[in-house]
């Protein structure tokens, strides 16, 4: 009734080709921008944006990244933890090197710094497939991670081998360090997210994007039709690690503060980024926004319900959170391999017919 | 330059939430994961001083004490989470029992005016309080732990460790590094050689380190292990015969589940410890009236009288024993985390009041400054009798090399100091 294209004319080649053709999309679409830049920064506090919609915004930006590759391109990674380590430190090295150069430009540089180490270690993908390139990424993740364990000049010399985030400030406002105020925090990571989408979006919807599908779905192919595979391949991992290393240094300088890279960027770092876009849907945007979303929360509600409300063993409830994890993967990777993206689909396919499917 | 954009809102949130009438001591623990062994029994110890209280003497001054437990997995960002999530409730103190963790609150706990007490672990620069306003870390930390591991070597030695060779086997993190400077500083102070072995998270991996220990043959290996680190580490130095009388952790490398799985092959294990070991206590009485017997046992109740259930009491205890001089101070039986700090900072503990506590002579006395918030740092070292199934207290709590470590913690702190734009709390 809603959902329909009926009555939504395009006169101009621009409209015909924009991202939300049907008008009700469109208009939720405006009204999620509005609610997040106008609304929820006046409303939140700092347990909302550290513990929900942070790691949300910036775990969706590592999701389209690693999304662009795996489900764009089809070269599995498990490099992420690796990728989002390199942004770190090198936001980390740019921020204490240039303390007055603004945060935007350092968060931009880190991400093409990874971009470059994401080349490199794409670089065997050009001979390599499937699982032989998945074990090859995860040397790069292993290989990351102790190289920034190895050399203090990674992290200063400080003698805990940790890495600190000093305090920054854009235009004024903090955005760095332990008196950030929770909306500027909040809003410097929206609109990363936001631009990451959008340039994410347009790159899938055109030429570069195709090129990366038909690779994806048959190299050989895309190579006879005169898709440049060297080429392909290896911008899928340099705009990849671009979106990574991003959320790698937003992860490290406006979320956590101080970092120590075994930790927070080891291999489980890898695999839940990986979850979160098996369970969102592979070569969707929206859905790695939807895994980021359900990995980030699920955690927390469970923990709300089980231990806050129903008084159960901390952990009792934290097992839970494995079983309950473990069980959804299985389920979508039998159930619906294209994840929370194609439910949504299908949701909005029978939304157009609704309420006279025929 | 601040703009408080969200002030309205979060204001009118305080508003609305109920007026707290209890003392909260959120308990960050990690009952799940590769340090649970260790994890468990200190929140058990933690929750059930607070109960202990709470039934024996109906809270602290008539308030009620309430544990706030979270789950953390020794996990820095959930650690975040459950920070965020439990310093709403009007928390006094925190106590993550993670380095990780602890340096990822002192920023946040600071600019929330709420204090950290990080026994035996953190930062150890925070011991200077000139800097660190609210971070604790009575009575010990890691700096005097790796001096007495040294002072404990040198007497072993006839007091010479000129070229003799000490390997550090590490956990590769915050934590496991801490001591590398220090132990540096004495290597040239003392002449002996230094070489240090680092092991990856969680640390089950640990076959090519014993393989060095075993072909450079060492003459002691000191180790800064955590969770299942440790019991491999004990398990591999057996398998490669490696002496236990010469090997020695620090003291969170020192319990009951670290060393029984190597069975018989761990005796004569030691290690450091800042407080007393065993259940010898009249303390330990009351929680079976009040606690056990009540089934109100945290966990399983199956680690009573072990090594890290009786730092969780201690720890438990110090931060009661600030929240009623804060009350004192203050005279208001319902504190804030700002009177906590000052209490803490004034924090005195006497030989009298440990022994009216229930635990005489358990812990050094202190007395808390706002120069100090470290302590003494008297280090004591334990042995395991494979036998009798139990640690023994081999050489008393004796004082450390504070000529080494003063000038390292003046110099990490002016760095932080530094860093932050810190100008000093006590002048």
């Amino acid at each position: 009734m809603f959902y329909r294209e009926a009555g939504d004319f395009s006169s101009t080649y621009a409209q015909d080709q924009q991202t939300f053709p049907i008008k009700f999309d469109r208009w939720r679409y405006y009204a999620v921008l509005f609610i997040a830049i106008v609304i929820v920064p006046f409303v939140v506090n700092d347990y909302w944006v550290n513990s929900i919609f942070m790691p949300f915004l910036i775990y969706a930006i590592a999701a389209i990244g690693l999304n662009i590759l795996v489900g764009y391109c089809g070269q599995v990674s498990l490099g992420t933890g690796g990728f989002m380590a390199v942004g770190a430190y090198a936001c980390y090295k740019l921020m204490t090197a240039f303390p007055d150069v603004s945060m935007f430009v350092h968060v931009l540089l880190a991400g093409v710094i990874t971009a470059g180490v994401g080349v490199l270690f794409g670089l065997p993908s050009l001979r390599i497939k499937g699982f032989y390139l998945a074990v090859a990424t995860l040397a790069a993740q292993f290989f990351l991670v102790w190289l920034f364990n190895r050399f203090p000049w990674f992290y200063n010399y400080s003698a805990s081998g940790q890495i600190n985030a000093p305090e920054r400030d854009t235009f004024g406002i903090i955005i760095v360090g332990p008196n950030t105020e929770a909306w500027a925090a909040y809003m410097f990571c929206l609109i990363f997210t936001i631009a990451s989408a959008i340039v994410a979006r347009n790159m899938t919807r055109g030429a570069t994007g195709r090129k990366w599908m038909a690779i994806r779905d048959m190299d050989i192919a895309a190579e006879i039709i005169g898709v440049n595979p060297l080429k392909a391949k290896l911008t899928a991992f340099a705009v990849s690690s671009f979106f990574i290393g991003i959320s790698g240094a937003l992860f490290f300088a406006i979320y956590l503060g101080a970092v120590e890279v075994g930790e927070v960027f080891g291999i489980q770092k890898s695999f839940l980024v990986l979850f979160m876009i098996i369970i969102g849907g592979l070569g969707s945007i929206f859905g790695s926004f939807a895994g980021a979303a359900f990995l980030v929360i699920l955690p927390v509600l469970l923990k709300i319900v089980g231990v806050d409300w129903l008084g159960w063993p901390t952990d009792i409830v934290a097992h839970l959170l494995f079983v309950i994890v473990g069980a959804l993967i299985v389920i979508f990777l039998i159930a619906e391999p294209h994840g929370i993206a194609q439910l949504w689909r299908v949701a909005k396919e029978k939304l157009r017919l609704w309420p006279f499917p025929h | 330059m601040k703009y408080r954009l969200g002030t309205y809102a979060v204001a009118a949130m305080m508003a609305a939430s109920p007026v707290m009438a209890d003392l909260v001591f959120p308990s960050l623990s990690y009952r799940t994961g590769p340090y649970a062994a260790g994890g468990i029994p200190f929140a058990d110890g933690y929750a059930d001083y607070f109960t202990l209280l709470n039934e024996r003497d109906g809270g602290i001054g008539g308030v009620e004490a309430r544990v706030l437990e979270c789950e953390t997995g020794y996990n820095t960002e959930k650690g975040v989470e459950c920070y965020e999530s439990t310093k709403g409730e009007g928390a006094l103190v925190y106590q993550p029992l993670s380095t990780g963790i602890t340096y990822q609150l002192i920023p946040k706990a600071t600019a929330d005016d709420i204090p950290i007490h990080s026994m035996g672990y953190g930062r150890t620069s925070a011991a200077n309080g000139d800097v660190f306003s609210h971070v604790f870390n009575y009575p010990g930390n890691y700096w005097h732990g790796a001096s007495g591991v040294i002072n404990y070597l040198l007497e072993a030695h006839n007091g010479d460790l000129n070229g003799k060779k000490i390997a550090l086997v590490y956990h590769n993190s915050a934590y496991g590094k801490e001591p590398i400077r220090t132990l540096e500083e004495l290597a040239k102070k003392h002449g002996f050689e230094l070489s240090l072995l680092p092991v990856d998270h969680p640390g089950q991996e640990q076959k090519s380190q014993w393989l060095q220990i075993r072909r450079e043959k060492p003459d002691n290996v000191v180790m800064w292990g955590w969770g299942v680190m440790n019991q491999v580490a004990i398990q591999e130095a057996a398998n490669i015969r490696y002496p236990m009388d010469q090997f020695i952790g620090v003291w969170w490398s020192g319990a009951q589940h670290d060393v029984l799985p190597a069975g018989d092959a761990a005796n004569g294990y030691k290690a450091i410890t800042f407080h007393a070991v065993g259940s010898d206590y009249p303390l330990f009485d009351d929680i079976k009236t009040h606690v056990v017997d009540k089934g109100k046992a945290a966990g399983a109740g199956d680690q009573i009288g072990t090594v890290l259930y009786n730092r969780g009491i201690y720890a438990a205890m110090l931060a009661a024993e600030a929240a009623k001089d804060a009350q004192a101070a203050t005279g208001n039986a319902e504190i804030t985390a700002g009177d906590m700090r000052d209490a803490m900072e004034n924090l005195n503990i006497t030989e009298e009041r440990m022994a009216g506590l229930g635990m005489p002579g358990f812990g050094p006395s202190f007395q808390v400054s706002c120069e100090n918030h470290g302590g003494p740092g008297l280090v004591g070292v334990a042995q395991w009798d494979a036998g009798a199934k139990t640690w023994s207290l081999i050489s008393e709590l004796s004082a450390p090399d504070m000529d080494v470590i003063q000038p390292l913690i003046a110099e990490d702190s002016a760095a932080f100091a530094a860093e932050n734009n810190i100008e000093g709390n006590c002048s």
